[in-house]
């Protein structure tokens, strides 16, 4: 990869180009990766100083910005000290405690890429992206375009080439105006070698131009490739390739220098006069890295020793008050935002237990709502399901809302409208701003299912679109004994249980799919609470699970909800087959949920700045809600946003921990697991997805400009795909500022308890996995339950890590939460 | 609807800023019902835009900016919607196009905000020409700065067309320019789009709105002008259909949100026009109101559309879906759909005729640099002023001509600025220089009193001191600063770019300076026959203007040149 090869084959580049492309799929989609996933076979800070020379990215928290977090003691001296005798040795400390806290370095994010095409601007005066991107942009939207123009692009039956050689076949207005261009596109002999020689000339340059060239756009660039790859990300499906579209853009780039020079001029590297820097050569790591390097290693352990002292005393302190038989418990997605929803239900009813697993339950499906005409995935997005759940009749008619309808955009219907309507809309916008309410344009996590409908749960020998509908028997068994296994909820079950998905509800908000169930492909979690439910109910699975060593009473029943994170609300689901007998205690249990999510929504409040948390839980609650329906809040909730833990063990070791809902927190008994086959399960999950979501959010917000999507306000929905600034602009991956301001751009720290050398072997089961490890992308640590310390991933091994950071005990929190907006440290709660 | 029943008219002038034997300059305002309707819409969505920005704003960088920009913008639309005479309606009206360019180009620190907002100020220059010329005209047509309510004096207003003809088609069309340009007609449509790079609650009130139908304010309240010429009306009537029908069509390929609502408004627009082209006020009114509203409200909660478009199309996708426009011939369809997805090449129309030939003519120019500059103003300088005092009334082709050509050799130097690639202080220099052409082209006309230069100099002088310090200062703390690209050096001295606007603004002639009452004395002395010479001047104002703010655009906004910070992508 580091060097030119001598024969330019396109196959290569492309591949090497889509590798580095992001690789964001369609707003509906919107799932979290790694930003930066084309360098993570490097060390990551080697990634972060590569990409940056590279790319121009802004990879880290300035040196400035560091000072000042620790100006305001958010990074201690101690630590400092701590971490440079660790890397540094104890002599060199007062050295390089003065270059970061002191010296001056340069900084520069100029980046190599660009370097050569720039030419185009010096040497011929031309300035091609601006002659030929607003057109390329708008035709490339138009032809993906997936409901927004009345007048769809006219053809969509062939390939984007062949659409283009359709359209300049029969049109009198061309696309190009050079004869030579036109010649080029029908003819079928021409391949993208053939443009490029006429447009660079040396062979040895192609690929440095095309990741110029692509790069310059990346976000249309890289939703191309995303597309290639996955065309069902579009339900209105589009056949194109990078290449046809890099075909496409040459042509235009060739088009664009015809019409300044005529047919005449000279290729690029006929006129070059320097050698350009080849893009992927090396990278100096210097000096100024190094001390970067080591702020952020500071920034974060500073944060992780506070939470690893309070697991710590945690779990010295285990104190088991409550009976063994529980009032109920309850089953929360790893989900950081349920981080504290389960701490308000054990704080409301001590005598009941929550659980922490991904919020699909491990059932994994499409799921087709009624009268729709697709259906969708309700899984984690690696995993491709073979089933099928329909929903069936509901009664629950969609509302509309004339003002996205295309009649008001025609001329003489816009004519009527305007006269008519037009006023109508003036009294909306009235009634909306003084009191926001639900309309058809919100996105309610509700509405994913109508409670009432049915569900085609079980598999009747039914299959439609090559799935199968429903589950049998025995595939039931398998997922539910995996579940519950893998959260070690295997006896002491309560008479209620209750697996909670999530979902959120927002309005004027284009990234929706990112506020939904992760582990669900960014859809709320509803359907798979109940198809779950419904599977633990059922009494042939149940009589199966006992002879795999699960005995579920028969007065148990599971019931499954839906916890909406935005608005703090919560719907159950299949009520009414709830047995009389234990009816009152979910009445009773109700009011638990209830009462915890007021809590909740108090402690989110917070964070609001714009909803004070001044009166009575209900009032602030209340207002939360209305954050989820007002058209001028672009944060409805903040999301992930200040995640940076993964902890994987039993309830005791953060039952009493306050993180601040900084946490995903998934359930796990090593008693029942001892040679970590379920443990491997639930990483293999967790490093990709808390990896995915934590890197997203930390190179959002470090650089928001390049990485992230900059701020939402001037946001253009393009083809119902992606957002750009303005009409001209590029499509924007990553998140908006507004939903990363307020995070802290710290790795993630997954805590495993369990032996260490059987944590080591599990990571070891597959390179993927390893490698998140092994290459820093995510911080390991394991609490041994044989000896109660704390041992660090390092180097290939676990070693034994000496925590010197005191535990904070605080008898309530509530005085905390309402002094401050900004973070608060992690506390052992007595 | 009480607009529509009889309604009282009230007019006052407010404040005398000049006054001599020949010349009155004075603010005056004037209330009827179309000012009512536009006030009432103004207030009302003012209201309700700010108050829905107070939390989206929230937190954003530039709040206060915003604000402030939103609060001046607003002082613009009333001044303009209230104004009783064209001087005080050019005030609001020149208010209107900076914080025009100050909104869109909002995100200073990014390249395509600060590009189109400069796009689109240099179009709103454009419709000021018109604005200029027909304020001219008018005065030599009334001899007056005649008030719109004298104007609806029928029989005054028909003796005078009477007896001046052409000079009533020539203020026709001047305003009809200046309205086409503000309300993005024909051929200025594609600016509209391209305005929306602000947050979106900005984008709403300007170009969903209340900006946007200031062009069609400008015909109702000079109706009187030109409902009793024919040609105009017909011209109105060819401007609006010619837009509603391009404007539709652009409109239904359009597969962005913004600039699909952008083109339907524009294609109601044109209908409005039509409606006045007919004389239906009312129906226009009425018209502009629930356009207004409508547009507003659907940019608003433009974000919501893709989830609830997305909706609709998991519930009601039918594949292979085709327009109507599918029945026609493949050939018919396809031209007709790059035609609109090129938006009928009206940019390369306007660069092709409009842009390009001023910068050729600057090209020609190029010869003058820093080394010539003053040795080709200075001896030519003093042979004007020397003509000036000893050239006597006999020599009437002289004194005919000179004007013209002294007036033409600043419109030169301003064409010469424009065309760049030079250095910044050359261009300032220059700029500085053209008003004292302008000065002394007009100084051939008798009735030019000193007090009157003064009061035109004055203005210049100080914006070109103050500019000239802001640069020295400039090149002395980043030496490398020119003209050839964007350089956003705002970041790091925002006050030096505040200053620098003002400058710009006050050498512009905007209503900050004694210069701007002293540009409408000017043109009070220009004879009505002297059309070559209020062109010249117009246009070297004009080019000027843009030449100014594309200056004040490429040191202080757009992407940063130091790279020290995160900065944006170009195409972002
Ligand atoms: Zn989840």
């Amino acid at each position: 990869m580091e060097n030119y090869k001598n024969v330019f084959s396109i196959r290569n580049v492309l591949h090497h180009l889509k590798h580095y492309l992001p690789s964001q799929a369609p707003l509906k989609d919107f799932i979290h990766h790694n930003t930066l996933h084309a360098f993570q076979d490097y060390n990551f800070f080697d990634a972060l100083t590569r990409s940056s020379a590279i790319f121009g990215y802004k990879t880290r928290l300035s040196l400035a910005e560091f000072r000042q977090i620790y100006a305001d003691g958010n990074i201690s001296l101690a630590t400092i000290d701590a971490i440079l005798k660790q890397f540094k040795g104890d002599d060199q400390v007062d050295v390089w405690r003065k270059k970061m806290l002191t010296d001056q370095y340069k900084e520069s994010f100029a980046g190599r890429r660009s370097h050569l095409r720039n030419n185009w601007k010096d040497l011929y005066l031309i300035d091609l992206d601006l002659a030929i991107q607003p057109f390329l942009f708008r035709f490339i939207c138009s032809y993906l375009d997936q409901g927004i123009a009345i007048w769809p692009f006219p053809i969509h039956d062939q390939g984007f080439l062949e659409t283009v050689r359709s359209m300049e076949k029969h049109s009198k207005v061309s696309i190009f105006s050079s004869a030579r261009t036109k010649e080029l596109l029908f003819d079928p002999h021409k391949t993208l070698d053939d443009l490029l020689y006429i447009l660079v000339g040396d062979s040895k340059l192609y690929e440095h131009y095309l990741f110029d060239q692509q790069f310059s756009h990346p976000g249309w660039s890289g939703m191309i490739a995303v597309l290639e790859d996955q065309p069902e990300s579009l339900l209105d499906r589009r056949n194109i390739t990078l290449e046809e579209f890099i075909f496409f853009e040459c042509l235009l780039e060739i088009d664009a220098l015809d019409s300044k020079y005529g047919e005449v001029w000279m290729p690029l590297s006929m006129r070059l006069k320097a050698k350009v820097k080849p893009l992927f050569s090396n990278v100096e790591y210097s000096e100024y890295h190094e001390v970067l390097m080591l702020w952020q290693e500071a920034y974060e352990w500073h944060y992780y020793e506070q939470v690893l002292a309070s697991i710590g005393f945690s779990n010295q302190n285990k104190i088991e008050h409550s009976p063994k038989k529980k009032k109920f418990q309850a089953l929360f997605c790893i989900d950081d935002r349920e981080c504290s929803i389960r701490r308000y239900v054990e704080k409301v009813e001590p005598e009941c237990a929550t659980y922490g697993t991904p919020g699909f339950f491990g059932v994994e499906f499409y799921y087709k709502p009624m009268y729709g005409k697709f259906s969708m995935k309700v899984c984690p997005a690696p995993v491709t399901p073979k089933y099928l759940i329909k929903e069936l009749n509901t009664s629950i008619k969609k509302s509309k809302d004339f003002h996205f309808s295309g009649k008001t955009h025609g001329l003489l219907m816009g004519w009527l409208i305007t006269h008519t309507i037009g006023f109508w809309s003036a009294i909306r916008l009235f009634i909306n701003i003084f009191t926001p309410r639900l309309s058809p344009a919100t996105t309610l996590s509700f509405r994913h299912m109508d409670e009432f409908s049915n569900l085609t749960i079980e598999y009747t020998g039914e299959t439609e679109d090559g799935l199968q509908v429903g589950f049998n028997i025995e595939e039931m068994v398998d997922r539910v004994e995996g579940v519950l296994k893998s959260i070690g909820l295997i006896d002491d079950f309560a008479d209620l249980i209750y697996p909670v998905g999530h979902g959120a509800s927002s309005v004027n908000n284009t990234h929706y799919a990112g506020y939904d169930c992760g582990a669900c492909s960014g859809r709320p979690g509803s359907v798979n609470a109940r198809v779950f439910s419904y599977m633990a109910n059922h009494p042939k699975v149940r009589a199966l699970l006992k002879e795999r060593g699960i005995n579920i009473p028969d007065r148990t029943r599971f019931v499954g909800a839906l916890h909406d994170t935005t608005r703090d609300e919560i719907a159950f689901y299949d009520e009414k087959e709830i047995p009389e007998s234990i009816m009152p205690q979910h009445q009773v249990n109700k009011n638990t949920f209830n009462k915890a999510l007021e809590l909740n929504a108090f402690e989110r409040s917070r964070r609001f700045m714009t909803t004070s948390s001044k009166g009575s839980h209900k009032t602030v609650h209340a207002k939360v809600k209305l954050r989820s329906v007002s058209l001028f809040e672009p944060r409805p909730e903040l999301n992930h946003a200040t995640n940076c833990l993964c902890i994987i063990g039993r309830r005791h070791l953060t039952g009493n921990v306050f993180l601040d809902r900084r946490a995903f927190l998934n359930s796990y008994d090593y008693t029942i697991d001892p040679d970590g086959k379920y443990l491997f399960n639930i990483l293999k999950a967790a490093a990709p997805v808390c990896g995915g979501i934590n890197l997203e959010y930390y190179f959002s917000r470090v650089d928001n400009l390049k990485l992230g999507a900059g701020t939402k306000l001037p946001h253009n929905v393009m083809g119902l795909i992606g957002v750009a600034n303005g009409i001209d602009g590029d499509l924007r991956p990553g998140l908006p500022n507004q939903m990363v301001e307020v995070h802290d751009p710290l790795r993630l720290l997954i805590v495993v308890e369990h032996i260490p050398s059987v944590v080591a072997d599990t990571i070891a089961k597959t390179d993927d996995l390893y490698q998140w490890f092994d290459k820093n992308w995510i911080n390991l640590v394991v609490i041994n339950p044989e000896d109660g310390q704390f041992y660090r991933f390092e180097d290939g091994g676990f070693k034994y890590y000496d925590n010197n950071t005191p535990v904070s005990i605080e008898k309530g929190i509530d005085s905390v939460i309402a002094s401050t907006s900004e973070n608060i440290p992690a506390y052992y709660l007595s | 609807m009480w607009f529509q029943q009889d309604h009282g008219i009230i007019d006052f002038a407010a404040i005398t800023l000049y006054k001599s034997e020949h010349m009155h300059f004075y603010l005056d305002f004037y209330f009827d019902k179309v000012t009512a309707v536009y006030a009432f819409v103004g207030v009302l969505l003012t209201f309700l835009v700010t108050t829905y920005s107070r939390t989206y704003m929230h937190r954003e960088s530039g709040y206060k900016r915003f604000f402030n920009t939103i609060l001046l913008f607003y002082f613009g639309y009333t001044l303009t919607i209230f104004s009783g005479n064209l001087e005080t309606l050019f005030v609001g009206w020149e208010i209107l196009g900076i914080t025009s360019f100050l909104l869109i180009a909002f995100y200073r620190e990014r390249y395509l905000p600060v590009k189109n907002a400069y796009k689109v100020y240099s179009i709103y220059r454009i419709g000021d020409v018109g604005l200029i010329l027909a304020m001219w005209a008018s005065h030599h047509l009334w001899h007056d700065n005649i008030t719109f309510q004298r104007l609806l004096n029928y029989d005054l207003v028909h003796h005078h067309l009477e007896s001046h003809s052409w000079f009533g088609f020539f203020i026709g069309i001047s305003i009809l320019t200046a309205a086409c340009a503000k309300s993005a007609q024909f051929p200025f449509s594609s600016w509209l789009p391209r305005a929306m790079e602000g947050p979106t609650p900005s984008s709403a009130i300007f170009y969903g709105s209340l900006s946007v139908h200031l062009g069609a304010f400008l015909l109702m309240r000079t109706m009187p002008f030109w409902e009793q010429q024919i040609s105009v009306r017909i011209l109105i009537f060819s401007v609006g259909l010619f837009t509603a029908l391009l404007g539709a069509s652009i409109g239904r390929v359009q597969s962005s949100i913004k600039s699909q609502i952008a083109y339907a408004s524009v294609a109601q627009i044109g209908l409005i026009f039509i409606e006045l082209s007919f004389g239906l006020i009312d129906l226009a009114l009425v018209h502009f109101a629930g356009n207004a509203f409508l547009r507003t409200y659907q940019l608003l909660v433009s974000p919501s559309a893709v989830s609830y478009l997305i909706r609709e199309q998991f519930y009601h996708f039918e594949p292979l879906k085709h327009s109507v426009e599918h029945k026609y011939s493949k050939k018919w369809e396809y031209s007709l759909y790059m035609l609109s997805l090129k938006e009928y090449n009206m940019d390369a129309l306007l660069d092709r005729f409009l842009w390009t030939p001023f910068k050729n003519l600057g090209k020609y120019l190029r010869f003058i640099n820093i080394r010539n500059v003053y040795y080709i103003t200075i001896p030519t300088y003093l042979l004007g002023l020397i003509l000036l005092l000893y050239l006597d009334n006999t020599h009437i082709t002289l004194r005919y001509m000179l004007p013209i050509l002294f007036a033409g050799i600043g419109l030169l130097f301003v064409f010469r600025a424009y065309a760049g690639r030079i250095n910044v202080f050359v261009v300032w220099t220059l700029m500085v220089m053209s008003h004292f052409w302008i000065v002394l082209s007009i100084a051939f006309n008798d009735g030019l009193q000193l007090n009157e230069v003064v009061m035109y100099l004055a203005g210049v002088n100080i914006s070109g001191i103050v500019g000239f310090f802001v640069l020295k200062y400039m090149k002395k703390v980043e030496p490398t600063i020119d003209l050839n690209r964007f350089q956003g050096h705002v970041f790091e001295y925002p006050k030096m770019a505040a200053l620098f606007l003002f400058a710009c603004l006050g050498l512009s002639g905007f209503p900050i300076t004694t210069t701007f009452i002293g540009e409408d004395i000017l043109f009070s002395h220009i004879g009505y026959e002297d059309v070559i010479l209020a062109t010249f001047l117009a246009l070297s104002f004009v080019i000027s203007g843009i030449g100014l703010i594309r200056m004040f655009s490429r040191i202080f906004l757009g992407p940063h040149i130091k790279r020290y910070h995160a900065i944006a992508q170009r195409s972002s």
